[in-house]
């Protein structure tokens, strides 16, 4: 056939092309995603209220009655369950890129990106740069909020810093887990609940809110494996806000959180990262 | 050569449904490209297989001399597509939807800037400019999609669809920015269920339908393939609608059907224009008095009836209304009684006139 010997040889790439290229792409979309939540700033209230909640349900409600380590005292409880609030935090950001993703396809957003000559991951990095910036705004409030109701930390800028550093990680690896969500289902209110319900159990079977130490053995081992949990010990440890007493379980990730927790992060970031931008090249809304 | 845009043999299956079914195209250079039927013939298929968005199960195809499979990245960069839907982001200004796309054809953010203020201006949208895109009207959300697709001043365009949804006075509108684009030397594969679209827009039409091209040509051939001219007579009296009758059978191939709540009648001929200045005389010396004659050529509509068996739109409570519309038959039942449909209607009529007046 003529048009096979035909074929015009595409040209070399402009210069520039490769990763500065794929990092220009990605900023492009993170501003317009930017743009887009300071447009509606309500989607960013309703994210604050949510954690605000919980810090002064588990304070006020439960606080008194929960154990941690030896202690009952309500400021060693206020001060352990700050991390976990945190990470709960970070994690639920899930949901609000999968539902950008997903109303993105729904639009015809994403197949007008697709029609462009984008690096390819640049439409999900975007997204998930921009839900991450969010987060840590969002991150902000809420330790002010702590600050106010008697949270406090005990250990050096560094490693407070360190303790927001991972917690940033592991919300930016769970939004790959929420973006290859949003490219998977049919609508932005499917990517909303498929972002969120299964963030409950992993929150809640963790030492996010309760000492593990306490929790029947089969769950005792999930929570002291849950990444999530791994988060939130380091955290724990970075911002001395072990309760006295409290004794660390035995399970490595327990011991050696920090790495535990970056190791996580990064094999969730991998992974999701690799399966999204695949699922992404063959999307199809 | 081959063409601007070219496929071969392009087949898609989805499960058990083979939306594209060995498709070939060539569109030349310059051109533009009809690609007419009804939902799911497999249009939006053959886009989305031409634009990089699907991976045809087998077949080839070369966009801008580029093969779609092997070089995707060089086809994007030659490419505009307006969709189905106005893919723009809502919340974010028309002048923003177009920089943010400009920066990702790779332009230089001062260049991305000139761009967008220049299509702004060129699309009516200058006064729009700066209010999100959810504040614009279909219309202009439309040609704010269209002008995102133009932002490079692509060689080749795909327009899925274009006007659908929009009314009348928008669909113009969009024709005359299409026509100008092509007039420029843009080649442009446009997919449609608007015959009469087809019919202004397309040097050259395919007929899609069950995920195969079923007929291919200009619309005069397609139209000529078919043949069957007719006169169209609307008497003023009702009492002259026998005598009328009679004068038309003399000239027409065959019985005048007559349609007497609206006193039109019709009959097929074979004669054209010289033909119709006789009946035009006939009936003047028998002293009926005309309120409209017409020589009507098959429009694409009937094309697509005798190619498919169904039209185009077809709406099935509609197609009861037949025999109320006399002698324009199906075509009457897909025009419908919304106004919208009345509106292409008249369109369509003038152009018929025009068409009759060019005739030699």
């Amino acid at each position: 056939m003529g048009a096979v010997t035909d074929a015009r040889k595409p040209a070399p790439p402009p210069a520039g092309w490769g990763i500065s290229k794929s990092v220009r792409d990605s900023l492009v979309i993170a501003r317009r995603n930017l743009l887009r939540m300071s447009r509606i700033p309500e989607m960013v209230l309703f994210g604050l209220v949510q954690p605000v909640m919980f810090v002064v349900l588990f304070t006020y409600v439960f606080g008194g009655s929960i154990q941690v380590g030896g202690s009952l005292s309500s400021q060693d409880y206020r001060e352990f369950l700050m991390a976990g609030i945190f990470a709960q935090t970070v994690t639920f950001a899930t949901a609000g890129a999968g539902a950008g993703i997903a109303d993105d396809m729904h639009k015809g957003l994403i197949d007008r990106f697709r029609s462009l000559p984008m690096a390819r991951g640049a439409v999900l990095t975007g997204r998930t740069v921009a839900d991450l910036v969010q987060t840590a705004l969002t991150l902000v409030v809420l330790a002010l909020v702590a600050l106010l109701i008697g949270w406090r930390t005990h250990e050096n800028v560094g490693k407070i810093l360190a303790g927001f550093g991972l917690l940033l990680l592991l919300g930016y690896a769970f939004s790959w887990i929420g973006a290859l969500i949003g490219l998977s289902v049919r609508t932005p209110e499917a990517a909303t609940s498929g972002g969120l319900i299964w963030l409950f159990p992993l929150t809640f079977i963790s030492n996010a809110f309760v000492d593990s130490n306490n929790l029947p053995t089969f769950f005792r081992h999930i929570a002291e494996w849950n990444p999530f949990s791994t988060t939130v010990q380091a955290c724990r440890e970075l911002f001395g806000n072990l309760p006295p007493g409290f004794k660390t379980p035995d399970a490595w990730p327990m011991q050696h959180p920090v790495l535990a927790s970056v190791l996580w992060s990064v094999l969730i970031l991998v992974v999701f990262r690799t399966l999204s931008v695949r699922k992404y090249r063959s999307a199809a809304a | 050569m081959p063409g601007a845009i070219y496929a071969e043999g392009l087949v898609k299956t989805f499960g058990d449904v083979r939306a594209l079914d060995g498709v070939d195209l060539d569109v030349p250079e310059g051109t533009v490209l009809g690609l007419l039927g009804p939902n799911g013939a497999g249009k939006t298929t053959v886009v989305r297989c031409l634009t990089t968005l699907l991976t045809p199960d087998s077949g080839t195809a070369f966009v801008a001399g580029f093969d779609v499979l092997k070089h995707p990245n060089e086809v994007r960069r030659s490419i505009g597509l307006s969709g189905q839907f106005a893919a723009v982001d809502e919340y974010l200004t028309g002048r923003e939807n177009l920089q943010m796309v400009g920066r990702l054809y790779e332009m230089r953010a001062k260049r991305a800037k000139e761009r967008a203020g220049e299509l702004l201006e060129r699309f009516n949208l200058a006064d729009a400019a700066d209010r999100p895109s959810k504040t614009y009207s279909g219309g202009m959300r439309r040609r704010l999609d269209l002008a995102a697709a133009l932002v490079v001043s692509p060689p080749v365009m795909f327009m899925d669809e274009p006007t659908t949804g929009l009314d009348p006075r928008n669909r113009q509108g969009l024709w005359e920015v299409i026509q100008e684009l092509v007039a420029g030397g843009t080649t442009l594969l446009l997919t449609t269920q608007y015959l009469e679209e087809a019919d202004h827009l397309a040097h050259d039409i395919c007929v899609v339908d069950h995920g195969r091209v079923i007929a291919r040509g200009t619309a005069d051939q397609l139209k000529a393939q078919i043949g069957g001219e007719r006169v169209e007579v609307v008497v003023h009296e009702p009492d002259h609608i026998t005598t009328a009758a009679q004068v038309l059978a003399g000239f027409g191939k065959g019985e005048a059907t007559v349609a007497r709540h609206t006193r039109k009648l019709t009959v097929p001929v074979a004669g054209g224009a010289k033909l119709l200045a006789e009946v035009i005389r006939e009936l003047d010396v028998r002293g009926i008095e005309i309120d409209d004659i017409g020589l009507r050529r098959p429009t694409l509509d009937d094309v697509f009836i005798s190619l498919t068996g169904h039209l185009a739109e077809v709406k099935d409570e509609e197609n009861g209304a037949d025999g109320t519309n006399g002698g324009r038959g199906a075509k009457g039942a897909a025009a419908a009684k919304d106004k919208h449909e009345v509106a292409k209607d008249k369109h369509r009529a003038a152009k018929d006139k025009h068409k009759k007046e060019a005739a030699p």
